[in-house]
């Protein structure tokens, strides 16, 4: 089971960086979401997959009965699944909007801030 | 005690959004009170050593623990002092909406990320920060802005994601992520996929704090905002992403840093020298001034890549001497474009018979940053050429006496301090010395000044020259940065007072 997650989470990774590696803005948001997932997928994995009890202490005892399964993995996972869902939606109204301000979804086409045709190096001084 | 500045920043913004009219004056007393906290934590440490604390009653390393140790608590003052003069500096001008708000989640993200003492938690005060960071990058809506922001955007969330993976397998690996228990655990694991999680980690902290190959964001997107948010990222943000790799390399894994000790040491190097050249090149002036920032984090990562005392040391007083000197110098561009009303050092000239007051700071701002002596910038790179060439014991290079590694180290930092006054001083000859724009050869520049408006004025020369002068007080007399500098370098060096501090003395459960 193990080894089919981590197979997975390398499918994904490998995915989302096609994905961004591509000139076009919604391509590379897509990458990100595989990307998100991806990690999410990694962090599930590394904190051991075990089909133990749930970490629930039983009334009247100060420890678990036996062997219980890891809580902490899903809390972290949880607050990254959160995060990155703020993080995607900002990037994606961002995108939306660089498309009505410059007309481009083309990162190629996108240079304003870095113009083309920069000028030499000062030769004065 | 220890969470008190992030959680008046919080607040403060929650409280500056709902009240709009009066979110310059929450502002002010929000981070007045938070410097306030800062200089006592800062008090509180030096007399008796690190502190932490741990929310509701779950012990460390279980529950989430904040800890100050000197770097945290004095990086954390010094950025809210940043914030306190980039707030003064902009209350001439018009305020967005929503720059106080936002301002202060900043302010937050940033002293939560320098106070923390858990890895995950400082995850997520990346993202607090790094949101904050998009909604002043954005502010206005130009179309110049939408494109820096783009580009910023991306590659910063990248930066997040890759640092959330090297989290779920240091987590896999040791099962921990509070920082004091990762320093007792990460000896017993297995050194290889160590090294693999340290260099993930370097990845994610280098595209932060643009270090050279990872360095294109930073002069794509700096310059697009208003003078005083630029002025304010460049102080903060990559110092937050320097600070983490310190943090993380030198005191958590120090086994894993020292299989990277060659890759660290060449990132170093090549910051250090193309950082300055980048800005040789560039006319535009604020994106000069980004190529100055990343040299400056060069100077960081030479402290990370020589983690003796004075090594550490000297990077720690770099990050609180830049996040100074190099928002006073985006503040004086500010000045300059509002004055000669351009972006382009090309089309500016002949600033200094008109605007003297403005020619002296920026002048001395740059020779701060290019670290001349009596500047504040000299005393970090005396601490990091120490460390360099007091290095060679701990690098056990015994049998030459000689340790290479550190001496092209030592290099770089002088080729650097050359290259950045040769940078800074063109600038300054171009923007203020020079009789007019290029190719003019008159006394008359053609272009007539702007003149500001005069509470524009007041504050942002009354902004200014507080931090000017408090940048030269404070090269002046070091002393105190000296001893405070080496205090924290030791707690980093030699974490078992941090770690007693979290409570995790014995070793841990």
């Amino acid at each position: 089971m193990n080894f089919v997650l981590a197979g997975l989470v390398g499918l994904f990774i490998a995915t989302a960086i096609y994905f961004l590696l591509s000139r076009s803005l919604i391509r590379m948001l897509l990458g990100m979401v595989v990307l998100g997932n991806g990690i999410n997928l990694l962090i599930f994995t590394a904190g051991r997959i075990s089909n133990d009890a749930p970490p629930i202490v039983p009334g009247g005892l100060e420890q678990p009965a036996g062997a219980i399964a890891n809580p902490l993995p899903q809390a972290l996972i949880l607050t990254a699944i959160v995060i990155g869902f703020a993080m995607f939606s900002f990037l994606l109204v961002l995108a939306f909007r660089a498309y009505q301000a410059m007309d481009a979804e083309d990162t190629d086409r996108m240079r304003l801030a870095e113009p083309e045709d920069a000028p030499r190096p000062p030769l004065s001084y | 005690m220890i969470v008190l500045p992030v959680v008046l920043g919080l607040l403060g913004a929650a409280l500056a959004l709902m009240q709009r009219r009066a979110g310059m004056g929450i502002a002010l007393v929000v981070v007045v009170a938070i410097i306030a906290c800062d200089i006592l934590l800062v008090q509180r440490v030096l007399d008796g050593g690190p502190l932490s604390m741990t929310m509701g009653r779950w012990l460390p390393p279980f529950g989430i623990s904040f800890a100050a140790d000197m770097f945290g608590a004095g990086f954390a003052l010094a950025a809210a002092l940043v914030t306190l003069v980039v707030l003064v500096y902009s209350l001439g001008e018009r305020a967005e909406d929503g720059f106080y708000p936002l301002v202060l989640l900043l302010l937050a993200g940033v002293s939560g990320a320098f106070l923390t003492g858990d890895l995950f938690n400082l995850y997520v005060w990346f993202e607090v920060m790094l949101i904050a960071s998009f909604g002043l990058l954005v502010l206005g809506g130009r179309p110049l802005q939408l494109d820096g922001a783009v580009k910023y955007g991306f590659i910063n969330f990248l930066a997040t994601s890759f640092f959330l993976a090297a989290l779920g397998l240091l987590y896999g690996l040791i099962g921990t992520l509070n920082m004091a228990d990762i320093i007792g655990r990460a000896p017993d694991a297995n050194p290889a996929a160590m090294a693999g999680v340290a260099m993930l980690m370097v990845l994610a902290f280098g595209i932060k704090a643009a270090v050279f190959p990872l360095n294109a964001w930073l002069p794509a997107s700096y310059h697009t905002p208003p003078a005083a948010v630029s002025a304010l990222m460049a102080g903060l943000l990559t110092k937050v992403g320097a600070y983490a790799m310190l943090r993380v390399l030198v005191m958590l894994l120090p086994a894993a840093r020292e299989q990277l000790d060659w890759v660290l040491a060449a990132l170093a190097i090549a910051t250090l020298v193309i950082g300055p050249l980048g800005a040789i090149a560039e006319t535009n002036l604020r994106r000069a001034i980004g190529f100055l920032v990343i040299g400056g984090i060069g100077a960081i990562m030479a402290g990370i890549a020589m983690p003796s005392l004075h090594g550490v040391g000297g990077a720690g007083l770099y990050i609180v001497h830049a996040m100074l000197t190099l928002t006073a110098l985006y503040l004086v561009a500010g000045l300059v474009e509002k004055l000669t009303g351009q972006t382009d050092s090309r089309l500016m000239g002949g600033l200094y018979a008109t605007h003297a007051p403005v020619s002296i700071l920026f002048f001395i701002v740059v020779l701060a940053v290019a670290g001349v002596p009596p500047f504040l910038g000299f005393w970090p790179k005396l601490l990091l050429l120490e460390g360099g060439l007091g290095d060679a014991d701990l690098r056990g290079a015994g049998e030459t006496g000689i340790d290479w590694l550190s001496l092209v180290i030592v290099l770089a930092l002088l080729v650097n301090a050359v290259l950045t006054l040769i940078a800074g001083t063109r600038l300054w000859a171009h923007i203020f010395w020079r009789e007019g724009q290029e190719g003019q050869h008159s006394e008359y520049r053609s272009e007539p000044l702007n003149v500001l408006p005069a509470r524009e004025r007041w504050f942002g020369f009354g902004a200014v020259t507080v931090l000017v002068a408090a940048i030269v007080l404070a090269g002046l007399w070091p002393d105190w940065l000296f001893q405070a500098a080496l205090t924290g370098a030791g707690d980093i060096v030699e974490p078992a007072g941090y770690i007693a501090a979290v409570g995790l003395a014995g070793g841990g459960p």
